[in-house]
């Protein structure tokens, strides 16, 4: 079980530290959110959605356990 | 291969549901920070692909896996295989719904108007229609057996609209949707290295979570039925 969770940690960090990997050299005049990007508060609007999402997949997992719970009794009481 | 899949790592969970949640958490938070390029009209918009696009290509993989148990079920006639199909075609219409509207915003946005008269805007409009009479036609028949075979023969026809009318007409005249108009690729951005990063990734977690619910709507759809023979036993 800790194994299990163990590779599931290392496979998240390495999908995180991938981010990091890569820089890219702005050369071009288009308008882009830079302003937004430099002054941090993009990182805010990013952790509402992470938390909104989270907080939907933890429904969804509570959703999924009721139901596993059903189906242990389905085969009990048959 | 099917006890790889029910492998659980966690709370009961299997594997893939993990898997999903990890990548759709690195499409939102690194879709949203990682550097994009900067392009004239679309501009942060480009960061749509990791989300309206997604949901089109979720979409028809799991429509496929529906046409596949429709196919499964003629051959066989398990009502198993039945349930999956009507569970998929939920999802997959779900998706589509969601890859509708979110295309109608972003073409507003660039394209300044809600809805164009597109072959491919069109195509996808059609597609769905032609998907939620897969819903009617299913709800209008009472008998299991009958409606599973009807609903398998027309899931198959509605999948070949879907492949035309996304796929093929798209491509046949000019469209301002990318990846049209005599082009087969996605056009010009998703060339770019570190967008395919985040969109490949991002197409497996949207599509595994969108099997996640479908698995969670078919044991629900199967416990019903269960109840159900047993009431009359």
């Amino acid at each position: 079980m800790i194994k299990k969770l163990l590779v599931f940690a290392t496979f998240c960090s390495l999908l995180l530290t991938s981010l990091h990997s890569f820089g890219q050299e702005s050369s071009t005049k288009v308008d882009m959110a830079e302003v937004m990007r430099s002054n941090g508060k993009i990182y805010v609007v990013v952790a509402v959605i992470a938390i909104i999402f989270i907080g939907l997949v933890i429904f969804l997992i509570t959703i999924d356990r009721k139901v596993s719970r059903l189906e242990k009794q389905m085969d009990e009481t048959k | 291969m099917q006890n790889f899949f029910k492998i659980q790592l966690a709370f009961g969970l299997e594997w893939w549901k993990f898997l999903a949640i990890a990548l759709v958490l690195y499409a939102l938070i690194g879709g949203l920070l990682i550097d994009v390029p900067a392009l004239p009209i679309l501009h942060e918009t480009i960061r749509n692909l990791y989300y309206h696009v997604t949901q089109w290509f979720g979409m028809m993989i799991i429509l496929f896996v529906s046409v596949w148990h429709s196919i499964r079920y003629l051959s066989n006639f398990k009502m198993h295989h039945d349930f999956v199909a009507a569970e998929a075609a939920n999802i997959g219409i779900y998706m589509g719904i969601l890859g509708i509207v979110t295309g109608s915003v972003w073409a507003k946005f660039t394209w300044g108007a809600w809805w164009v008269s597109d072959a491919k805007l069109n195509g996808a409009a059609i597609t769905l229609l032609i998907y939620f009479a897969y819903l009617i036609l299913r709800n209008s028949m009472d008998e299991e057996q009958k409606r599973a075979r009807v609903a398998a023969v027309y899931n198959i026809f509605a999948f070949v609209m879907l492949i035309i009318f996304l796929m093929v007409l798209p491509r046949l005249t000019d469209s301002l949707h990318p990846g049209n108009g005599g082009n087969p690729g996605f056009g010009g951005y998703d060339l770019d290295n570190t967008m395919k990063l985040i969109f490949y990734p991002a197409v497996i977690g949207w599509t595994l979570l969108g099997v996640w619910l479908m698995q969670v709507c078919l044991r629900i759809r199967t416990l019903n039925h269960k109840l159900l023979i047993k009431q009359f036993k």
